[in-house]
């Protein structure tokens, strides 16, 4: 691996570290390519122990897609969310156990994240052997319909990148 | 924003009052969502959508204003989406640590390791 060798563990982090950096700086300047490159290179070896493995997707298309889909269930789902604040009944809550059948940590964490940006739902926690995902759900009438239309919609193409 | 046309005006007034508003009714289920577990939802809500209409206007304003792709906005849309959720998980864990009461009639049970 040559980009290993010139000391950048995870190529990718460090483009999306520069690429972040110009965009702070406000405009492309000597001064913040200087600067992007230097974080672009400490950023990585600094944090390089936080990564166990380093992450690696397979099909990086399918994630356009997925951004797609929940920026579309954020929307959906919030007007729900508003409207059960404002109608005066009870939420019926309740605690999920939802069976991971993804094994990547990077693929978990970006699950998790996704369950509690969509309104209605919170990942509460992780068991920890990683194979179960506790969710706080705001209102459900069915867990089992909630475990399938997660795992259809927001597993399954993250299966796909990670696994 | 006098040299700004019409559509424009009114595609930004529209994304601001709906930001408002679902800010609003993010503060509205901090008070009127019965336990700590429910009253969690309301503002990592608040957030995505409220915050997200406030951001897409105001990248509008100043991209017709200045003529340039305001960048800046993309960036907060970003750190916010991915810090909302870590804040909702680790005051989620802090409250089954603590035992936090729920509602009657949830279902299923928070863990304890």
């Amino acid at each position: 691996m040559t980009a290993e060798r010139l000391g950048f563990p995870q190529p990718w982090l460090s483009v999306a570290l520069f690429i972040v950096w110009q965009f702070l700086a406000d405009g492309v300047t000597g001064a913040s390519v200087v600067m992007g490159l230097i974080l672009a290179i400490v950023i990585p070896l600094i944090t390089r122990q936080f990564w166990p493995d380093s992450p690696h997707m397979k099909k990086p298309w399918v994630l356009a897609r997925y951004l797609v889909v929940v920026l579309y269930d954020i929307v959906v789902a919030s007007v729900t969310v508003t409207i059960l604040i404002l109608s005066p009944r009870q939420p019926r809550s309740a605690f999920v156990s939802y069976p991971l059948k993804l094994e990547h940590p990077l693929g978990i964490t970006i699950l998790a994240s996704t369950i509690s940006l969509t309104p209605g739902t919170v990942s509460a926690d992780v068991s920890d052997d990683g194979t179960l995902l506790l969710i706080h759900a705001l209102d459900v009438d069915d867990d089992a319909e909630l475990i399938r239309s997660i795992h259809q919609r927001y597993e399954k193409p993250l299966l796909e990148m990670f696994q | 924003m006098e040299n700004l046309p019409f559509v424009a005006e009114l595609v930004i007034s529209f994304l601001l009052v709906s930001g408002g508003f679902f800010s609003l009714v993010g503060a509205l289920g901090l008070t009127r969502l019965p336990d700590f577990y429910a009253r969690l939802h309301g503002p990592t809500k608040a957030t995505t959508l409220g915050v997200g209409s406030v951001v897409i206007a105001s990248m509008v304003y100043f991209t017709l204003k200045t003529g340039e792709v305001a960048i800046a906005e993309v960036l907060i849309t970003l750190f916010l989406f991915l810090t909302a959720p870590v804040s909702a998980n680790i005051l989620a864990k802090a409250a089954m640590h603590q035992q936090v009461d729920c509602m009657k009639g949830t279902r299923g049970q928070p863990w304890s390791q």
